[in-house]
């Protein structure tokens, strides 16, 4: 008897550090068995196997920052049944996007001798300003775990069980004491999207949003809270405007340019 | 007379973006490029303004497989900046955090990046099929150096717990005994695939690099110390730059690099252990022996062999700097003094010397930076084994020597990603 077909998983890069296709690796332990469950159609970074296509499920790592970048989500998208971003980069451009609050020539310029020889937009977006996005996973990098419950999820048809709430939920469930209000740290925790189990508040630190805002971010409200712990304004402009700047609210909260 | 081309446009198993050209007239190779197109993203424009706190974190996003190469190099250099004295235990906490990110980013290279070249898979899931207690020995020792990463930075890409100054949290003895109790079982795998990759076939050639490196006072170079060189260059790390110079080249968005007065130089495994075999421990030199290597290596395939040497001295490091840290207290985090001036950091990544720069203005925040990854500086010494390799096989078949380039490729683990989005901030014209 014939086994059946397996889906076919792609693993696609745009402009990022690779960390979220490494948390694919990361695995470890069930990567073998994933390999057996699906076929790894297209996965660079990890197989020299190029499959055609279509896919059952695209990942993308990435945020698109050159034009070649612009037209290739195009074909990815064209060749995908469904597609989710995985991490920072992918669904909130990532902290190249802090170029777009900048002048982008200049910042070329800043780095290369030669810029003209660049192919470089003047904005870093996010895949969803570029296709239709099927689900978004935030976190940079996404959790492992996450990962693995999106991917099966999507090759099931059902939504993906991922918590939209913010990151203070997780930290009280861990039992951390609220670094923000015992110790008047700077944290992001109240407006930033769960994820990531609340590491930094559990490493004595702020959380510094790197899984980007939650559902109902509210960043006046976290404003008057900073201010209340003598926390200055300017830092929390320049704290939104770091690895999720792409996107609202942290976009606007951030302010136009960095302070 | 005819000219024939060769393109792969996507390399395999590297971490980023690249593509390799090769043309060959007339029986010689007139072209042999890693034509690098990975979008750059501009760090050292965007670090400016920011924080000079903020910058370990930002700086780790240049690459999810050694983000703590990055963290370290900067967090180093804002230190020097400030004049701030690190404390012995700090320094050797942080060697340990890096003997996570050595142990998980080679076990990634040999097993799932360069292992199925030498035994001819397209990929470690099929070599399972027939090596799986190497493929699985490989991934254990990847989690090894994984759960490392995790117990002392909260997670495995982009940790949280280095800052300037030292550490956001001192780990607990309860979190530290554990990593030591599983390192021998760890050494003892790493071991075992030694003796597994020594048995491979490697092509035979020897490259005439230009090794550079870190040469630490005492141990095999991590997180500190000198820069040298196999031509006998010996200098302080503040030094790069009248030593090293980089350059744009048209078909790659990472920036190349020489060593004056020589051009392309090799840094990453073979070059420390060229520069530093005698800092390896007795029964480390004597497996580098079994395993068929001298104190040099200079065949570019056999870094496989290197870069397990060096998880099987990561894994002994583990334990010994476990035992030594839990007779050191928790060290009092160092108030930050801030003031205008000039940082440098370097350290040896697991693909090689990675050196930081920046400036700081007196309220913290950075007026310019510029990092030379490893890769960048590889890029012009991959290429020369690209054309010695061509010009020796040049009967081939396109689709042998298309293969035997990419290999040539991944022998340097490069990370591409790393590679662009750098060099100077100021432009000098040229």
């Amino acid at each position: 008897m014939a086994t059946p077909a397996r889906p076919k998983l792609a693993v696609w890069k745009f402009a990022s550090c690779d960390g979220c296709q490494l948390s694919l690796l990361d695995v470890e332990a069930d990567l073998l068995a994933l390999a057996d469950r699906v076929e790894i159609a297209h996965f660079a970074e990890a197989t020299a196997r190029d499959g055609p296509g279509p896919y059952d499920l695209s990942l993308v790592e990435g945020s698109v920052a050159t034009a070649r970048d612009a037209a290739r989500i195009l074909e990815v998208r064209a060749r995908s049944k469904r597609l989710v971003t995985i991490g920072a980069c992918a669904t909130a451009g990532g902290i190249q996007a802090l170029r777009n609050f900048a002048n982008a020539a200049e910042f070329v310029a800043a780095v290369y001798p030669e810029p003209r020889t660049l192919d470089v937009l003047a904005e870093v977006t996010p895949i969803r300003d570029h296709v239709p996005v099927d689900f978004e996973l935030p976190g940079c990098p996404v959790d492992r775990g996450q990962l693995l419950e999106v991917i099966a999820a999507m090759l099931a048809g059902r939504p993906p069980a991922i918590a939209s709430h913010s990151v203070c939920v997780d930290c009280k469930l861990r039992g951390n004491t609220c670094v923000l209000v015992a110790r008047g740290a700077p944290c992001l925790g109240p407006v930033t999207h769960a994820g990531c189990g609340a590491i930094c508040p559990a490493y004595d630190r702020g959380c510094y949003g790197c899984f980007g805002p939650m559902e109902t971010a509210d960043p006046a409200a976290l404003a008057k809270a900073w201010r209340r712990q003598g926390l200055a304004d300017r830092d929390l402009r320049r704290a939104l405007h770091a690895y999720c700047a792409a996107v609202e609210p942290f976009r606007s909260a951030g302010g136009d340019r960095d302070a | 007379m005819t000219r024939r081309r060769l393109v792969v446009e996507e390399i395999a198993r590297v971490e980023g973006e690249g593509a390799l050209d090769l043309e060959i007239e007339a029986g010689q190779v007139t072209v042999a490029r890693l034509r690098i197109f990975e979008p750059p993203r501009l760090f050292e424009a965007l670090l400016r303004g920011r924080d000079l706190r903020e910058a370990p974190d930002i700086a780790a996003r240049i690459c999810g497989i050694c983000p703590v190469a990055y963290q370290l190099g900067a967090a180093q250099a804002m230190e020097r900046a400030l004049g701030l004295c690190i404390e012995p235990s700090v320094r050797a906490l942080r060697r340990l955090l890096y003997c996570g990110e050595w142990i998980e980013s080679h076990a990634l290279h040999v097993v799932l990046l360069h292992a199925p070249d030498f035994l001819g898979y397209p990929d470690a899931m099929q070599m399972a099929r027939d090596h799986r207690a190497a493929v699985d020995a490989g991934l254990a020792l990847k989690r090894f150096g994984n759960d490392v990463l995790r117990t002392l930075g909260g997670r495995e890409v982009h940790p949280v717990n280095v800052r300037v100054g030292g550490f956001h949290r001192w780990p607990r003895a309860d979190e530290l005994d554990p990593l030591a109790a599983r390192a021998a079982g760890a050494r003892a795998q790493a071991v075992e695939l030694l003796r597994w990759a020594a048995r491979f076939d490697f092509p035979a050639i020897e490259r005439d690099y230009a090794f550079v490196a870190m040469r630490d006072a005492q141990r095999y170079p991590l997180n500190e110390g000198r820069i040298v060189s196999s031509g006998g260059l010996d200098i302080d790390l503040d030094d790069f730059d009248r030593h090293f110079v980089e350059h744009q080249v048209p078909h790659s968005t990472a920036l190349h690099a020489a060593l004056r007065g020589h051009g392309p130089y090799l840094v990453g495994p073979l070059a420390r252990y060229a520069l530093n075999f005698d800092r390896l421990p007795a029964e480390v030199q004597a497996l580098a022996r079994e395993a068929g290597l001298g104190p040099v290596c200079r065949n570019p395939f056999r870094s496989i062999l290197v870069r397990l040497l060096e998880v099987v001295y990561a894994c002994g490091e583990v334990e010994r700097l476990v035992a030594d840290l839990r007779r050191a207290p928790a060290p009092l985090a160092p108030a930050l003094t801030l003031r205008a001036g000039v940082g440098q950091g370097c350290t040896e990544a697991p693909r090689g010397l990675c050196h930081h720069r920046y400036a700081i203005d007196a309220t913290g925040a950075i007026t310019s930076a510029r990092i030379v990854p490893p890769t960048s500086q590889n890029q012009a010494s991959i290429e020369a084994d690209l054309r010695e390799l061509a010009s020796r096989h040049l009967d081939a078949s396109d689709e042998d020597l298309s293969a035997l380039c990419e290999r040539a490729i991944r022998n340097h683990d490069p990370c591409i990603s790393c590679s662009t989005h750098f060099l100077r901030l100021t432009v000098r014209g040229r």
